[in-house]
């Protein structure tokens, strides 16, 4: 499904991925790990497309078209869908009221008719039951006075409702508590499919006691300088991350 | 010093003024008139007075006579007490409510004179298109709403500038709400033609105690229309405005807003929308005068300047030593869509009272290109998303409408001018 290869980015004169090379198939679940500034988020950055991040060299092949030659929306409308790690507020703006526009938006590109209103309020409930999510939150004005928790929840919700290809889950567990990791991370379960992908960014392992990958990267100054199953990041978790930087020092 | 234009026009506004509205008052202000010099503090960032001299002679800058005398109906349909009014005359008023008169100013002082005395040119203030006004204005219209009684119609009144040649037109407006009645007026100008036209308004309205006025205004004159309005407000105690000033088009248009809080316990709300475009110019003057304890005014103005567009906001607020109590709120808040697009925004405050509350603020900058993102990344393009947020940006200016039918036009003329059309 994506494939990347010898991926390299920085954003003004700072280099931060130095050649990347990744395969997800469908079905899979991807967790890519590693210390602070190793490039986790801007790989998530660079493959949904934000603007301040130039590519410098390597490839990006989804479902065989080349990801890094689309604008942002386009990502979205061919199926990559991005879970921020610090969703923006904005005022005015309800989640149900841009996510109408969303859908359709995308329904248009893959040749759909619109969704009626019926259809769409239908659509929501059925989702919003799946991520526990209360109506009156996607009424208001988008992330405006949400708890950590409930920004996080209405990523998700967003998720539901898209239903992407391959979702890119950047640090989803950040400034979320245990009760609502647990949830976040259901909904997450519940919207895996063999269809369709996960990558999820994070920095310590208890996101993947709730989301089983099926396989572990590690991501060192800008380059995945080890790869595993799970079992890896329990090994990480264990020996911390100065064991990678160890290791590392002595190649 | 005189410049030789200032001479003219004063010769041609003493000759108009015969048949003015406001003529007997106004005669002596005509010796001592003259427009804004260069430097005038108050027209700082507008160049009105050197745009007015080079594009039109003196004897255009006095009324032209409309071709036309046909009505334009309301889109607010009969729910409405709907009036034309055509380079400044009042051509047509079609429905009635049993407490509300409305007539043509030029009628009413006929018939109505000791009502029209208590209101018309009692509001004048010193700024120059007041006398310019005064002494060419020939019609307008009347309003008189009926003590305790709430007119549920509003009185929808169309200007149309018929702007096929370079002319003018001035109007006045005169409304007595009287004490505990409500009325709803709206006021919308377009124009026809493209050649420069010049058109100056002055509405005054008096509120008696425990009144309450909606004023709206639609501001969607064509090309090269020069649009200079002095809206001056009187309130006395218990009574409240709700007003709003959309601003879409026109090539210069002055907005002066003057409350005058002359009462306790009153409310005043006043908000402006300005969507420019092209080469639009669009400077919003409001004052507020708290004169007595007691009352809260709410003012809140936001524009969007694409193009080379120019936005103005000058915010003045006086508290005067006996007006203890008082909370007044000011906001002003830009976004600038393109590099040729600017905006100059200066709140005054003024306060002599020391227990009051009063709080300004005014903001200027770009669209927030993270929520852009964000909306983008959800499948949204870019325009789309760009509206979306301006939208939402100016939404909240133009919800203190009540009005429903009133407020979804607008919010139409909004969504029209934001969106981008497919």
């Amino acid at each position: 499904m994506l494939s990347i290869k010898n991926l390299q980015a920085k954003i003004e004169d700072k280099q931060i991925l130095n050649g990347i090379n990744l395969e997800v198939k469908a079905g899979e679940v991807h967790a890519i790990m590693g210390p602070n500034g190793s490039g986790k988020s801007t790989l998530a950055s660079v493959l949904s497309g934000r603007e301040e991040y130039e590519v410098t060299g390597g490839d990006v092949d989804f479902l065989g078209k080349d990801l890094l030659a689309m604008a942002p929306e386009e990502r979205a409308r061919e199926g990559v869908f991005m879970a921020f790690q610090y969703p923006v507020e904005i005022p005015g703006v309800s989640t149900i009221n841009f996510m109408k526009t969303a859908i359709n938006q995308i329904r248009e590109h893959r040749g759909q008719s619109p969704l009626d209103a019926v259809s769409f309020l239908g659509l929501m409930k059925e989702k919003m039951k799946l991520v526990e999510i209360d109506q009156s939150l996607l009424n208001r004005a988008l992330n405006e006075g949400f708890s950590g928790g409930e920004k996080k929840r209405n990523e998700i919700f967003q998720m539901a409702m898209l239903e992407p290809k391959l979702a890119i889950l950047d640090e989803t567990d950040s400034g979320l508590d245990i009760d609502a990791l647990r949830i976040v991370s259901n909904g997450v379960n519940k919207l895996r499919t063999k269809n369709n992908a996960i990558i999820v960014v994070t920095h310590y392992q208890r996101l993947l006691d709730y989301i089983v990958p099926d396989f572990v990267h590690v991501l060192y100054k800008g380059k995945i300088v080890k790869s595993g199953t799970k079992e890896l990041a329990l090994e990480l978790e264990a020996k911390g991350y100065d064991w990678i930087k160890g290791e590392m020092a002595t190649l | 010093m005189s410049t030789p234009v200032a001479t003219d026009i004063r010769e041609v506004l003493r000759t108009a003024s015969a048949s003015a509205l406001l003529g007997d008052t106004v005669r002596t202000s005509i010796d001592a008139f003259s427009l804004p010099p260069a430097k005038s503090e108050e027209y700082r960032f507008l160049p009105l007075t050197r745009h007015l001299e080079k594009n039109f002679s003196a004897q255009q800058w006095v009324s032209s006579a409309p071709s036309q005398q046909g009505a334009v109906k309301s889109w607010l349909g009969t729910s409405a007490i709907a009036v034309t009014v055509r380079n400044g005359r009042v051509v047509s008023i079609t429905g009635s409510h049993p407490d509300v008169t409305v007539l043509p100013l030029a009628e009413a002082k006929r018939t109505h004179g000791a009502q029209v005395k208590t209101i018309l040119g009692q509001l004048s203030w010193s700024d120059p298109f007041t006398v310019l006004n005064g002494a060419a204005a020939q019609d307008g219209l009347f309003v008189w709403a009926r003590a305790g009684k709430r007119v549920d119609v509003p009185i929808h009144i169309r200007h149309v500038h018929e702007a096929t040649e370079a002319g003018a037109s001035h109007v006045r407006l005169a409304a007595v709400v009287e004490a505990g009645a409500e009325v709803t007026l709206l006021e919308e100008f377009s124009s026809t033609g493209q050649a420069p036209f010049f058109q100056t308004q002055v509405v005054e309205v008096d509120c008696h105690p425990g009144s309450r006025l909606n004023y709206f205004r639609i501001q969607n004159d064509h090309g090269n229309t020069t649009h200079v309005a002095n809206t001056l407000i009187r309130q006395a105690d218990k009574s409240t405005v709700n007003a709003c000033t959309l601003t879409l088009d026109g090539e210069i248009v002055r907005n002066n807003f003057a409350i005058a809080v002359d009462g306790e316990h009153c409310e005043s709300n006043f908000h402006g929308l300005y969507l420019l475009q092209g080469k639009t110019m669009a400077d919003n003057h409001t004052v507020v005068d708290h004169k007595k304890p007691h009352s809260h005014s709410n003012e809140l103005y936001k524009g969007i300047m694409d193009g080379q567009s120019r936005g103005i906001f000058n915010g003045k607020i006086f508290v005067r030593p006996h007006a203890q109590k008082t909370n007044a709120f000011q906001s002003n808040r830009n976004i600038l869509l393109s590099d040729q697009a600017t905006v100059n925004t200066k709140p005054q405050l003024e306060i002599w009272a020391d227990d009051v509350k009063c709080s300004h603020g005014c903001t200027s900058g770009q669209l927030d290109e993270e929520a852009l993102f964000y909306l983008q990344s959800r499948g949204i393009d870019k325009k789309s998303a760009q509206a979306m947020l301006l939208y939402a940006f100016a939404a909240d200016v133009f919800s203190i409408i009540e009005h429903e039918a009133i407020r979804a036009y607008v919010d139409a003329l909004v969504v029209q001018r934001l969106y981008p059309t497919a």
